[in-house]
């Protein structure tokens, strides 16, 4: 049976744009985020936190907090040394990766600034906020690595005990892996007569900065522990703090209510939920911690952090044939739930579209004194997307023809699907070909180069550049045995349960954990379209382990694509259970019985019964067929058999004042094959919020530290988030090809914005400078840099601009070794 | 430091709260922790999120910028007290018409500072919105249906 067909009277849900069933609360403040809980009797807590990126803590005098007004208890890390076991990484990327232990309360030596040294327990937080100025710390200053090359070559280290900063080195070569021919051969050719570009890139460190700060409380007075958390886990947060914390699964409730932004920022196991939680048992009483921004911009998790070395071999006409890809990635100070992983989900999507012989990447884990580093929206393949959507560019410029011309070179063709990848992937399906003609009409490419043209002609000062993206990633995290052969900790299945209530309305469970994303939404028009339940008629639950008691959360753009599957299968089981009982009722043949809109009928007859009247009567089960079972509730695990590949071509035309360096952006359209589309109005706004999150990497974002470690941009006055008035209104468009991978032809659209947008907007800019002799501006392209990037032929310093040709030599093999602060080495 | 605390009578959302603060008690805490208005909320320490954005007399406020001393005798609006009578205030109901929210944690400061907009300029251009709402942060959005809401509301009230 087709969900969308042959339903002559009923408009599909599915494809509609329908308003979000979740705003109502959202737009009269009728929320509950965590930090609105109250309980009785319930205590807070404040951080007393190292202002030091690298010290050993000799002493802790706490004694003035503890008499402070109102302050039950202070907690030192020596207090719970022997209690707070260690917070969870997931994923060991090899078997031998080194890694510091990771304490929530540091108890002999800090490892960042910001990192927890004690924690104030009080009646209320502005006592435990006052009382947490009076706890007194001795800290002994240690050296501290923070530049990632230096620390890549052990200059300084960042654990003394681990005797190296590297944590791991791991490579994926496509002639090992029968993918694809040896890429050094195809170097080698290509230096004698082909084209080599040898760059290096380096995508700065970010701040995911969600609207809400992390919350926590914990309630320890129930017969089981119920944590709510601000959160987009609340599974994996639940077994892993069973599995750490030395509590019984069963006995752990987590409660992700309304959860205020995460893009993969509260994808984490938190020392504060640690922290939060051990005050509770401790103390015996509800427990809460809402932090500050600046602690949420200092010690929540950071993103991306790479030096990318890159060395693409191609023949003179620009046909790629080769990519060496060399990383270093900066973990910070620890390794969080999935860490180590992170630059390693780039390992598939450099070749992106393209269609190379030969691939090698290698990435090398570093630590360093900074906060660590976890998943931020994209996390790895926004950083692949990025070099690789730059090199075509370089490529392009180098073979002297348009960027699109030398994509379309290079990509896959529509009719070559499904195409096993060089990095060891199959792309089900896509049609790059349809999406760039369409956005090339959409942006007015040719009229933009005309204009372009002109500027350049008669020397204007405001310079017009226009960046190419054409991007795919993969996702719908992930195929369990995938994960599995990456030593990933977990299976990337999902949960989805059907209820069907007497009164004839619907509870639909997930074990995703919307924040934002409008699941409720979404998943209501999936189920009302499968089940022919009016949309309003459906409840979707989510987000709290004893509702939703299996799932593995929402992230890497799987919440529909795999969760959506489940709730779709499990659909489906409701029907089959249903239909005997409606064949008892109708007195006829099961398999005379057709399902449609909601009714069972007689083919061929008018007799037919609603999945209402089912439910009721499967509710009094006063008469049903022998041996069925009085209920029509199903649940389904699923676990997907492929990622999916998104795919689409942004375009991004800024305006650059030569004169100041100043960047206005002009228009930015793009065209994106997400599949069918459940809800275009949702579509859109993961889109748009997607767009600005990666255009601000290139313009805005980047969290600087002092020489001693210190995080400067600390708050949102030096931490650029970009506002309204930075922004402007975008041109979006689809084009569908739907995914074979599951049932509703759907891929993930949740970061295919941040990806794609990156390396168009910094295209642009280059684009626009080219006639300076700029061939890179390092992100965020600031008009410092750029500015300075157009006077460095003048000799002026290029202020950390161009990278380029300061990456040059590393790969020249008559001078291996002239630098060995190289990325990958 | 001193514990001393003063009263303060403010009308939030129609009702007239009397309590006693602590002087330093900024209104965000008062109106949240106090009242219960929770539906206001706190995104930063700096004043640069606007997601505590509130009426204080009709205009708006950060509300973490304000001492709750400073409103004694003072209306406040949140975003609890705008609909009536069951009906949402235009600038809500664009807001959820044009997909101006997805997480909603800015979602009550930026209603009440596209109200303060549209009150202060009636038909404002997409470049005098996108300035009037510099001092609101999202996270989510891209502002793109932001601006459209307030288009949207600022249509409604032609």
């Amino acid at each position: 049976m087709t969900v969308t067909e042959d339903r002559p009277s009923v408009e599909p849900e599915i494809g509609q744009a329908r308003k979000r069933k979740e705003d109502y609360r959202l737009i009269t403040g009728r929320t509950r985020w965590t930090d609105n809980i109250v309980l009785p009797g319930m205590l807070h807590l404040a951080m007393v936190r190292s202002p030091f990126a690298h010290a050993t803590i000799t002493a802790i005098d706490a004694s003035e907090a503890r008499n402070a007004p109102n302050v039950v208890a202070v907690l030192t890390g020596a207090d719970v040394a022997e209690v707070q076991g260690p917070l969870p990484c997931a994923w060991p990327i090899t078997e031998d990766q080194k890694a510091p232990v990771h304490p929530a309360i540091a108890v002999d030596r800090v490892a960042f600034a910001g990192e927890v040294v004690a924690v104030v327990i009080a009646r209320s937080a502005v006592a435990a906020r006052d009382a947490a100025e009076l706890v007194d710390v001795d800290y002994e200053d240690l050296p501290a690595a923070l530049d990632l090359k230096d620390a890549a070559a052990d200059t300084t280290l960042a654990h003394p005990d681990l005797g190296t900063n590297t944590s791991a080195t791991w490579i994926f070569d496509s002639a090992e892996a029968g993918t694809g021919s040896p890429v050094e051969d195809a170097i080698s050719t290509a230096r004698d007569g082909g084209i080599l570009l040898e760059r290096e890139y380096r995508q700065q460190r970010l701040i995911p900065a969600f609207m809400e700060p992390r919350s926590t409380v914990v309630d320890p007075t129930g017969e089981q522990i119920t944590m709510w958390s601000a959160t987009q886990v609340p599974h994996i947060l639940k077994i892993m703090l069973a599995m750490t914390q030395g509590i019984p699964e069963s006995k752990l409730r987590v409660i992700a209510p309304d959860v205020g932004g995460g893009f993969g920022g509260k994808l984490q196991v938190t020392p504060e939920e640690v922290i939060t939680l051990m005050a509770a048992r401790r103390t015996g009483k509800p427990c809460k911690y809402t932090e500050t921004r600046s602690e949420s911009l200092m010690a929540g998790h950071h993103g991306r952090d790479q030096w990318q070395k890159l060395t693409l071999a191609a023949t003179a006409d620009g046909t790629v044939t080769g990519l060496k890809v060399e990383l270093l990635a900066d973990m910070g100070a620890y390794l969080g739930l999935v860490t180590p992983g992170i630059p390693i989900l780039g390992a598939f999507m450099f070749n992106a579209i393209y269609k190379f012989p030969a691939y090698h990447f290698s990435c090398t884990n570093i630590f360093t004194n900074k906060t660590w580093t976890d998943a931020y929206r994209g996390a790895g393949r926004p950083e692949a997307t990025f070099a690789i959507e730059r090199l075509m560019d370089e490529l392009a410029h180098e073979v002297g023809v348009d960027p699109l011309a030398i994509r379309e070179k290079n990509w896959i063709k529509h009719e070559e699907f499904p195409f096993a990848t060089v990095a060891g992937l199959e792309y089900d399906s896509g049609n790059y070909e349809a999406a760039t003609a369409k956005a090339r009409e959409l942006f007015g490419y040719d009229e933009l180069r005309a204009e372009q043209k002109r500027r350049r002609e008669s020397g204007d000062p405001v310079q017009l550049g226009i960046g190419v993206s054409t991007f795919t990633e993969m996702c719908g995290l992930a195929p369990s045995r995938v994960l599995g052969s990456l030593n990933y900790g977990a299976g990337g299945w999902e949960h989805a349960s059907v209820r069907m209530l007497p009164t004839g309305k619907v509870e639909v469970i997930t074990g995703t954990s919307a924040h934002g994303q409008g699941h409720a939404t979404a998943f209501s028009q999936i189920i009302a379209d499968r089940l022919g339940v009016a949309f309003d008629d459906i409840e979707v639950l989510h987000g709290d382990t004893q509702v939703s008691h299996k799932g593995l959360d929402t992230y890497g753009s799987r919440s529909l694509v795999v969760g959506g599957e489940a709730l779709v299968r499990a659909a489906d089981k409701v029907i089959e259970r249903a239909r005997p009982i409606a064949a008892h009722m109708l007195e006829a043949s099961a398999d005379d019985l057709d399902f449609e809109a909601g009714r069972f009928s007689v083919r061929g007859t008018d007799q037919g019964v609603a999945m209402a009247e089912i439910a009721l009567a499967v509710f009094a089960a006063h008469d049903l067929p022998d041996g069925v079972e009085p209920s029509l509730d199903a649940e389904a695990t699923y676990d997907p058999v492929n990622f999916n590949y998104p795919h689409g071509t942004h375009l991004c035309a800024l305006e650059i004042d030569t004169e100041t360096g100043g960047v206005r952006m002009r228009k930015y359209a793009c065209v994106d094959d997400i599949g069918n589309v459940i809800n275009p109005l949702i579509v859109a706004g993961q889109v748009h919020g997607g767009l600005v999150q990666g255009i601000a990497q290139a313009l805005w974002e980047e969290a600087v530290h002092d020489d001693a470690g210190t995080l400067v941009s600390a708050s949102f006055v030096d931490y650029l988030v970009p506002t309204a008035a930075d922004t402007i209104s975008f041109d979006i468009e689809h084009t569908t090809t739907p995914a074979l991978t599951n049932s509703l032809g759907t891929k993930g659209v949740g970061e295919a914005g941040t990806i794609a947008s990156t390396p168009a907007v910094v295209n642009a800019v280059v684009d626009a400078l080219r006639p300076f002799g700029v061939s890179d501006v390092r992100m965020p392209c600031t008009p410092e840099r750029i500015w300075k990037a157009i006077h460095a032929r003048d000799g002026a310093d290029d202020g950390g601009g161009a990278t380029a040709e300061a990456a040059m030599p590393h790969f020249d093999e008559d001078q291996a070794g002239a630098n060995d602060e190289g990325a990958g080495r | 430091m001193s514990r001393t605390t003063v009263p303060v009578t403010i009308t939030v959302d129609g009702t007239r709260y009397t309590d006693e603060v602590e002087p330093r008690t900024l209104l965000v805490h008062y109106l949240r922790e106090q009242v219960g208005k929770v539906g206001t909320v706190v995104g930063c320490d700096t004043s640069n999120c606007g997601a505590c954005t509130v009426h204080l007399d009709g205009r708006s406020v950060k509300s973490c910028n304000v001492l709750a001393v400073q409103a004694d005798g003072s209306e406040i609006t949140t975003v609890e007290g705008l609909e009536k009578d069951g009906v949402l205030h235009p600038v809500q109901q664009a807001f959820h018409d044009c997909h101006g929210l997805q997480c909603g944690y800015c979602t009550p400061g930026m209603i009440m500072q596209s109200i303060d907009l549209l009150n202060e300029n009636p038909d404002p251009s997409e470049e005098e919105i996108r300035s009037g709402l510099e001092g609101n942060l999202c996270r989510c959005t891209g502002y793109h249906n932001i601006v459209k809401a307030v288009q949207q509301a600022a249509g409604g009230a032609r």
